[in-house]
C-alpha cells in the first residue's frame, strides 16, 4: 500500500522500506542527521499508514471504557491520552493514542500494523453499546523538535501556545482544514497534523517549504526508531506483545482498574497488578561499540545464565552509545549482552536515555 | 587508480600491498555505519571467506576477503569513526590493506556496474 504522500518520498530519493504492508521512507539520506535535526530543529515525518477509527455515538465514551484499560469516559473534549487495548487475558493487543474530539466522538490512532487487528476488537467490543466505529483514510504528518512549534505557527491558524501536551484542537493551513494535536513519538515537543488524503501533498509541501530555513528536515522510519527508542518509548512487537502485560512492560499507570464499570481484561490485570514481578523492562548501556539488536540475550556477565532479552537497540545519535531495552528477570548480577557469541558488558540506565530540556 | 571488486560489494586496487573498502553503493544501501570489526594485521585470509563485520543502524552485514592473503594493515581512523566509509567509501573509508598471494574471483569496473543495475 501506498500512502498520500509516496510520490514525494520517490521525488525526495527516499530509500523505500517495507512496513506493515506499506511502502514507506525509510531514512531520505542519512538516518543519523534526520535524527540529530529532529533534536535540534525539526523534523516532518509522514504517518499516513497509522490505522485511524472515529467511534462515534452516544455511548462512545462508555464503549471506549469498556473496549480499553483507560478511562477514556474523564477526559474532556481536547484532550487525548495514550491507552492499550488488551485481551481477555491481560495481553496487549496494540498501544494507542485516544483523542476525545467531541462530548459524542473519539479519534483512535493505532499501530499499522494492528490497524485490522484493532478494528476487529473495537467493532466486537462495541457492540453491544451505541456507539459506531468508521475506520478513516485520512493523512497524518507529524513535525517534532524544538523548532517544531514556531515552524507550524507561521502557516497554521490553530492557537499553539495554549495548546498543552496531549491535546488536540481544530485548525487550518493554507485553508485546508485539519486536527492539530501535540502528540508524537519522539521525545520532543510536535504536533501531529491529520490531514484529508487529498491535501496531504499541498500540507506537506506548505511545511517544507516553510521550515527548511529553520532547519526542517524529512525524517524516515529509521529515524523515528531510534528517537522513540532514546525517549524509553515502547514499540509495538517489541516490547508490546499479546504475551506481555501492561505491568511487565511498566505501564501499569495506564490501567485504570478503578473504572466503576467492567472492562475487557479487567480480572486478568487485577490479578497481574498483584503478582510478584517475573520481569521487567530495563533500559542497557553499552561501554563497548556494538550495537545491542532486539532478540540478542541478556546474560549474567560472570555465569553467563541466561537473565532476559534485548526488545529494541540502536546506537544512539545523541549519545554516541549503543542502547538498548530489555526485559530482565533481575537485576542484582553484572549484566551483559551477548552479541553473536561475544560477551559485551552492559550498565542499567534510567528510561528515559534522553529527555528533552524544558528550558 | 583500477580496481576491482566482488559481488559481495568490496572493491580491491590492483597495488601490492591491495587496499579493500566497499563500495559506495554498498555504503548507501547499509545507511549510517555504526560499527566495524576489521581484520587484525597478520592475519591470514582467504578469498570469500568472512573477514570482519560492519554495522549499520538497521542491520549487520559480513565482510569478505576479496583474496588470499595476509592483512599489513587496517584503517584505524574507520574503526574510531566509521561514519568515513559512509562519507568517503573509496577514499578514506578504505578498510584495510592486503599482501596478496592468490587473487578470489574479481569482477571488473564494468561487470560490477552491470551486477548493481541489474
Amino acid at each position: 500500500m501506498r500512502t498520500a504522500l509516496y510520490e514525494h518520498h520517490l521525488a525526495l530519493g527516499a530509500t523505500l522500506t517495507d512496513y506493515a504492508g506499506w511502502r514507506m521512507p525509510l531514512r531520505y539520506g542519512s538516518e543519523s542527521a534526520e535524527h540529530l535535526a529532529v533534536r535540534k530543529a525539526a523534523g516532518l515525518f509522514d504517518l499516513g499508514h497509522m490505522g485511524q477509527f472515529e467511534i462515534h455515538g452516544p455511548e462512545a465514551a462508555g464503549a471506549l471504557d469498556f473496549a480499553l484499560v483507560g478511562r477514556l469516559s474523564e477526559l474532556v473534549v481536547g484532550q487525548a491520552r495514550y491507552t492499550l487495548l488488551c485481551q481477555s487475558d491481560g495481553g496487549i493487543l496494540d498501544d494507542l493514542i485516544c483523542y476525545r474530539l467531541a462530548e459524542d466522538r473519539y479519534l483512535v490512532v493505532a499501530n499499522a500494523a494492528n490497524t485490522s487487528v484493532v478494528s476487529d476488537a473495537l467493532s466486537v467490543r462495541l457492540a453491544g453499546f451505541r456507539a459506531d466505529l468508521d475506520r478513516l483514510d485520512r493523512s497524518l504528518i507529524a513535525i517534532q523538535g524544538p523548532s517544531a512549534a514556531g515552524i507550524l505557527a507561521l502557516i497554521c491558524d490553530a492557537h499553539l501556545g495554549g495548546l498543552p501536551y496531549y491535546a488536540v484542537i481544530p485548525g487550518s493551513i493554507n485553508g485546508i482544514p485539519l486536527w492539530v494535536a501535540r502528540t508524537g513519538y519522539t521525545g520532543e515537543d510536535g504536533f501531529e497534523l491529520y490531514v484529508p488524503a487529498e491535501h496531504a501533498s499541498a500540507v506537506w509541501w506548505a511545511l517544507t517549504t516553510t521550515g527548511e530555513p529553520h532547519g526542517l528536515r524529512s525524517a524516515g522510519l529509521a529515524c523515528r526508531d531510534t528517537l522513540r527508542l532514546e525517549a524509553g518509548m515502547p514499540l509495538y512487537g517489541h516490547e508490546l506483545t499479546c504475551d506481555t502485560t501492561p505491568y511487565d512492560a511498566g505501564l501499569g499507570r495506564v490501567v485504570r482498574l478503578d473504572k466503576p464499570a467492567d472492562f475487557v481484561g479487567r480480572a486478568a490485570l487485577t490479578a497481574a497488578a498483584e503478582a510478584p514481578r517475573s520481569r521487567r523492562l530495563v533500559g542497557l548501556v553499552s561501554a563497548g561499540r556494538r550495537v545491542l539488536r532486539a532478540g540478542q540475550p541478556v546474560v549474567d556477565l560472570r555465569t553467563g545464565a541466561h537473565l532476559g532479552v534485548v526488545t529494541s537497540g540502536a546506537v544512539s545519535p545523541v549519545l554516541g552509545r549503543p542502547i538498548a531495552m530489555a526485559y530482565v528477570s533481575t537485576v542484582n548480577a553484572p549484566l551483559a549482552v551477548d552479541v553473536r557469541g561475544s560477551l559485551e558488558p552492559v550498565e542499567l540506565s534510567p528510561l528515559p536515555f534522553y529527555r528533552r530540556s524544558t528550558s | 587508480m583500477s580496481l576491482s571488486y566482488t559481488a559481495e560489494h568490496e572493491w580491491i586496487t590492483g597495488e601490492e600491498p591491495a587496499t579493500v573498502g566497499i563500495t559506495a553503493y554498498a555504503a548507501e544501501a547499509l545507511g549510517d555505519i555504526v560499527y566495524v570489526e576489521l581484520p587484525e594485521p597478520g592475519t591470514e585470509l582467504k578469498a570469500g571467506e568472512t573477514c570482519g563485520e560492519l554495522e549499520s543502524t538497521k542491520s549487520v552485514s559480513e565482510l569478505y576477503a576479496p583474496v588470499t592473503g595476509t592483512v599489513v594493515a587496517r584503517n584505524e581512523a574507520v574503526v574510531d569513526d566509521p561514519s568515513l566509509i559512509n562519507s568517503d567509501p573509496q577514499g578514506a573509508g578504505w578498510l584495510f590493506t592486503v599482501a596478496v598471494t592468490e587473487s578470489g574471483e574479481l569482477l571488473t569496473e564494468e561487470a560490477y556496474q552491470a551486477l548493481i543495475s541489474a
